[in-house]
């Protein structure tokens, strides 16, 4: 019986000890804000433009968290959902052609003589890439520019034209090799018969 | 000179050299081409900002684009001629874009432009040197273009062990630099020099593969001539040892470590071309405009090494190494294993062009198809920078960007030797420069995605700023308006609204911080003057005045409390309805407003009986309608500051005063009662039609007396006597008196807390639970115990004071109009002051009825004025004498008030004298004579007033 007791005693007196370690370790490595949110935010594209139907990327990001989609992001495409998924350990779908399709990186570029400076693409910015003042010519800061689209409509005189970003030397990229399945057929002679026939 | 000691490298391997072809013929110098393609990008870094305009005319070496920042460089024309354009057209780049060039036609003249040599370099200052070789244009020769005086700047972070010149040319078919070695020895010696100078290395190195025996000894012939202290170390041929990490491990043993630069461990190393440029710039002040190149394949007749212009189209090379087009496979921007394919031959040599290979098929096959990794391992053996190959693979075919980097992907020179070696040929540093790619733009994209988001936050949260001053502002003009609301209704409301309007700011902190310190302060205030009370009650005149001063301190707190409040919370008057301070001026009000009806029920009597003796004097009739209406006004006035109720810190005089006012208006109220019936038998006599209104009246007068006596409760029917109560009781008649007033304070205090309470919508039992109730308790115990005291000394002193009843009857009524006439002034007055404030312009307030009535109740006083003054001043005096004491501070107040009001009057009469100036001279002169009646009433008043203070004054010290 003093056995029991000494055992039930002893246990008490760890789970105490332990609960306040890590009631401790709670308070003193403690996180602020919501870490997955944090993480989702930094994946998506920041372009801001809406199309996901939040109000920016962040938004989007608490409701990944809170359980929706992550196939909504059309300017983050198939990288973003990939990269979603990895992080979700979920799996990867094909972008929802509800929210748009991918299309290559574009900027807004403004025909600056149509421009009758009434501030409303301004406005309508997410970044404050727009310079210009009332009855002033605006322009676009191409650099800051996420390509969101925002301000072509609000334009009362359709002087923004969305411009894709050609690529040039300097941001040109490696091709992905074809890889091995591809080019199979060339190097059994069998085969190679076969692909002539066809 | 002393053989270097050389090291060696992991892995490595040995293709066909393919280096003889080219040298066979001699250095070859091509003629002018058609036009030159000089690219703006031609080194790492930002692109060259052009300085010509299209159709200028430019000389040799002249400068036609400058630096565009640190990491940049400059470009010079390599022919004189014209700019034909400024462009974008395809340049030699592995993408096959094109980007922007300046396009140069040469007028075949090859005029140099002025040159300035750089002749001092040895006593100047480095960094002048280092700006001249940047404004040469001089650029890393033999790879990626990388600015030589910014290397030379990184080169002065740590102490140089070594400068190493690399002349090891490992790649297979390329021969530029060893024709370099061979044409300019004495140049190359001597530019080697000059950066020896400006970064001053322990040691200098040229490594040379073995494989350039001729260079190697006309090196070796010329140091030895110079007695230079270069070494010349020869390594074996082995690709790649030419990497400039690989030849640093050959020479020093010393292997750069991962993410680091060779200047970080002590280490600098230059490409023979660039030592010969810096030479020509120095020496001979010529900019860096053409570079020996190799043309070389099996697709060439001639292959050979040229000097060729920078921005010559290749195909103009090809040309002049007579190029079989039908045998041309490949054409190669550099050597074969780090080379690219070029997709035309109009692209311009650039000042990292060191190799065209025109390739057949037999000599660079299409390469076999692609096969999985066997994992063989041959790779990793092969790999020069020791990584594992396969590894890399793997991940740059799955994406695994993370994993690659973590396995040094970064650390691949992309040489190529493990593609090489391969037996499943895969396309492994495709693979590598793809995932490079993709991972930089990763990168890239997450410093403009972060920047982006940056940037949205800081515009919400501006947005955010905005808005809430917005508010702010908004709250801000709502508040003022509805101060400014109540601030103009509070005259109206004549601090009468104890309701509680439901403040919009009540939940507002600042408000409730307020209101609790108010509450304090009230409390504080309310034990005070309980204190006080007590104090009063055992007469200790010490105490009394320390109190009242703690009292009156406490009250200005609470009503700076009250009034922040107020500017606090945009509703609060209850709050401002109930300030201590306001209730001196409450129960003047009071007093004033019950004076009012007592006089208007008086003059309505009269009126009344004028009516009863001619009864169809319709004037009268509306006059009675006006001074009804005024009665009532005046009752409700009344009623409302009986609810107010005068406060318990009021004065002793004060005090005294309230209760005899008390008492006189129960006097005039019974007088009144007295009259009506009066007037009601005489109407009952002559069977008036009026008789039913005058019955009326009678209930209502007398319902006002009871009202009156109520109040005054027991002592009312003693109260006229008392007046001139004899003045052995006097005194402890006063403080009995006294004592009653302040009792009967306490309680209409407690009542009037208790109904605001109820107004303010607290339930019973909140009510309950406060003080006040308990407060009303005690003031009425005492109230009647203090009343039973008073009572029989007042009714024995009663009939001494009685007076001969012929005469007070008349002096009272004459007394009572007065009054009434003045009291209806006054009203009228005040009225009219109100119309104006209420911002009614002065036709509105002739139209009301207010005006009238003040011109009729000044001609009333007027005659009455002039019938009291002679007939009656006796008496008046007399009864003044008598009442002196007991009612000093009264009499002070009246006069006063009478004074004032004189004065007033004086003014509202000069005033219309001013405005009747253009009517009638009668109307003038009857003004004027009011104005004389006016003031000689004023000096009586003042008289009066002096020789009361005076007498006040005595008593007070007597006391
Ligand atoms: S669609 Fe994508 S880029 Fe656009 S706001 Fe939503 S998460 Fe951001
Ligand atoms: S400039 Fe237009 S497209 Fe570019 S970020 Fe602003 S709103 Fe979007
Ligand atoms: S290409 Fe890269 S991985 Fe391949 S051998 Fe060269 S350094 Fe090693
Ligand atoms: S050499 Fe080729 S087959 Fe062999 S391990 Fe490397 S990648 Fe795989």
């Amino acid at each position: 019986m003093l056995t029991v007791l000494l055992a039930v005693g002893i246990l008490v007196a760890l789970s105490l000890i332990f609960g306040a370690i890590l009631g401790y370790a709670n308070v003193r490595f403690h996180v602020e804000g919501d870490p997955i949110v944090d993480q989702i935010d930094a994946l998506l594209p920041q372009t801001q433009c809406g199309q996901c139907g939040h109000p920016g990327c962040r938004p989007y990001a608490e409701a990944i968290s809170n359980g929706e989609a992550i196939n909504h992001c059309p300017p983050g495409g198939q990288v973003t959902i990939q990269a979603l998924a990895d992080l979700l350990d979920v799996e990867a779908v094909p972008l929802d052609g509800d929210h748009g399709t991918e299309t290559a990186k574009r900027v807004a570029v403004i025909r600056e003589d149509e421009c009758i400076g009434c501030t409303k693409c301004i406005q309508a910015c997410p970044v404050d890439a727009i310079l210009g003042a009332a009855k002033q010519m605006h322009t676009v800061i191409a650099d800051e520019c996420t390509g969101c689209d925002l301000c072509v409509e609000p334009c009362p005189v359709d002087c923004i034209d969305m411009v894709e970003v050609g690529v040039t030397s300097r941001t040109w990229s490696w091709d992905k090799p074809q890889g091995i399945a591809a080019t199979s057929l060339n190097i059994i002679a069998t085969d190679r018969q076969t692909e002539a026939v066809h | 000179m002393q053989a270097a000691q050389i090291f060696s490298f992991h892995g490595g391997i040995h293709p066909e050299q393919n280096k003889a072809q080219s040298l066979q013929l001699p250095l070859g110098r091509p003629p002018l081409p058609n036009e030159l393609i000089l690219p703006l990008g031609q080194h790492i870094g930002q692109s060259s900002r052009p300085l010509v305009k299209i159709g200028d005319k430019v000389l040799k070496g002249q400068t036609i684009a400058m630096n565009n920042g640190f990491l940049s460089s400059f470009l010079h024309a390599p022919t004189s001629g014209t700019i034909s354009a400024i462009e974008e057209r395809l340049i030699a780049h592995p993408s096959g874009l094109s980007d922007l060039c300046i396009i140069l036609t040469p007028d075949g003249q090859d005029e140099w432009t002025e040159l300035t040599p750089l002749v001092d370099w040895k006593v100047g200052s480095k960094t002048d040197v280092l700006a001249y070789l940047s404004e040469m244009g001089i650029v890393g020769m033999g790879g990626a273009g990388f600015p030589t005086q910014v290397k030379l700047q990184g080169a002065h972070k740590h102490p140089l062990s070594h400068f190493i010149i690399n002349a090891a040319e490992c790649e297979p078919y390329i021969t530029a630099d060893d024709m370099l070695i061979r044409e300019k020895t004495l140049e190359l010696i001597l530019g080697i020099e000059i950066l020896q100078h400006l970064v001053e290395a322990d040691q200098v190195v040229i490594g040379i593969e073995d494989n350039k025996p001729t260079a190697i000894a006309a090196l070796n012939r010329l140091l030895d001539e110079r007695n230079s202290t270069i070494k010349v170390a020869v390594v074996p041929t082995k690709y790649p040892s030419g990497g400039e990490k690989q030849l640093i491990q050959l020479l020093t043993n010393k292997e750069v470590p991962s993410g680091q630069h060779p200047a970080d461990i002590g280490i600098l190393c230059q490409n023979v071309g660039t030592c010969v440029a810096v030479h020509d710039a120095i020496y001979q002040g010529k900019p860096l405009i053409s570079r020996f190149t190799t043309l070389t394949g099996d697709a060439l007749k001639s292959p050979q090494n040229v000097e060729a212009l920078l921005g010559t189209p290749i195909a103009h090379l090809l040309d002049y190494a007579e190029s079989e087009q039908k045998k041309l496979h490949r054409l190669v921007m550099g050597g074969p294993m780090m080379g690219y394919t070029l997709d035309s031959a109009v692209v311009p040599i650039v000042k990292t062009s060191n190799c065209i290979l025109a390739a057949t098929k037999k000599e660079l096959p299409t390469p076999a198809p692609e096969q999985a990794c066997i994992r063989c391992g041959m790779c990793e053996q092969a790999c020069p920078a020791s990584l594992l190959p396969q590894q890399l693979l793997w991940f740059s075919k799955s994406q695994e960007h993370e994993k690659a980097e973590h396995y040094n992907l970064f650390d691949c020179i992309e040489c190529g030797a493990c593609s090489y070696v391969c037996p499943s040929s895969i396309p492994l540093v495709q693979y590598y420069r793809h995932s490079k790619s993709s991972i930089r733009e990763a990168r890239e994209a997450n410093v403009k995605s972060d920047l982006a988001k940056q940037r949205f936050e800081a515009r919400q949260a501006r947005q955010e700023a905005e808005a809430a001053e917005k508010e702010a502002k908004r709250l801000a003009r709502q508040k003022a308006t509805t101060q400014k609301a109540s601030d103009k209704a509070a005259p109206t409301k004549a601090a009468t609204s104890a309701t509680a309007t439901p403040s919009a700011a009540s939940t507002n902190d600042e408000s409730k911080k307020l209101k609790i310190d108010l509450a304090i302060g009230k409390t504080k205030l309310k034990k005070l003057q309980k204190q006080l009370l007590a104090a009063q009650e055992n007469e200790h005149l010490e105490e009394i005045n320390a109190l009242q001063q703690q009292a009156t301190e406490q009250e200005k707190q609470v009503a700076l409390l009250e009034e922040e409040l107020a500017k606090v919370s945009t509703a609060a008057p209850s709050a401002a309805a109930t300030p201590a301070p306001a209730k001196a001026p409450v129960s003047d009000e009071l007093k004033k407003a019950k004076v009012d009806v007592a006089l208007i029920g008086v003059k309505l009597k009269k009126l009344q009986k004028q009516l009863l003796e001619n009864p169809d004097d319709n004037e009268i009739k509306t006059k009675i309608a006006g001074f009804e209406a005024d009665l009532k006004a005046a009752q409700a006035l009344l009623e409302k500051l009986g609810a107010n109720g005068p406060a318990t810190t009021v004065a002793k005089a004060a005090v005294s005063d309230e209760l005899k006012k008390l008492k006189i208006d129960a006097a005039i109220a019974k007088a009144a009662v007295k009259k009506v019936e009066k007037a009601l038998k005489k109407a009952e006599e002559i069977q008036a039609p009026e008789i039913d209104a005058i019955r009326q009246q009678l209930k209502e007068a007398q319902q006002r007396a009871d009202n009156l006596e109520k109040t005054l409760a027991n002592p009312a029917p003693a109260a006229p006597a008392a007046i001139a109560s004899s003045p052995a009781n006097a005194d402890a008649d006063k403080k009995r008196k006294i004592d009653l007033a302040v009792a009967k304070a306490g309680i209409k205090k407690a009542e009037k807390n208790i109904a605001l309470l109820k107004e303010q919508g607290k339930d019973e039992a909140e009510i309950e639970a406060s003080e006040w109730p308990k407060k009303l308790a005690e003031a009425q115990a005492k109230l009647a115990t203090l009343e039973t005291e008073t009572n029989p000394s007042e009714t024995a002193t009663a009939p001494a004071a009685s007076m001969t009843p012929a005469n007070a009857d008349a002096d009272k009524k004459r007394k009572i109009d007065l009054a009434v006439a003045k009291a209806g002034i006054k009203k009228a007055e005040k009225n009219i002051a109100l119309l104006k404030e209420q911002g009614k312009d002065d036709a509105e307030i002739e139209a009301s009825e207010w005006p009238q009535k003040l011109a009729e109740a000044q001609a009333k006083l007027a005659t009455l004025e002039s019938q009291t003054n002679e007939p009656t001043a006796a008496p008046k005096i007399e009864t003044k004498t008598s009442d002196e004491k007991p009612n000093l501070a009264e009499q002070i107040k009246k006069q006063k008030i009478a004074a004032a009001l004189a004065k007033a009057q004086i003014n509202k009469l000069t005033k219309r004298l001013e405005n009747s100036v253009e009517g009638t001279p009668e109307e003038a002169e009857s003004i004027q004579q009011e104005i004389l009646a006016a003031q000689q009433k004023q000096q009586d008043a003042e008289r009066l007033l002096a020789q009361l203070t005076h007498s006040q004054d005595n008593t007070q010290e007597n006391r």
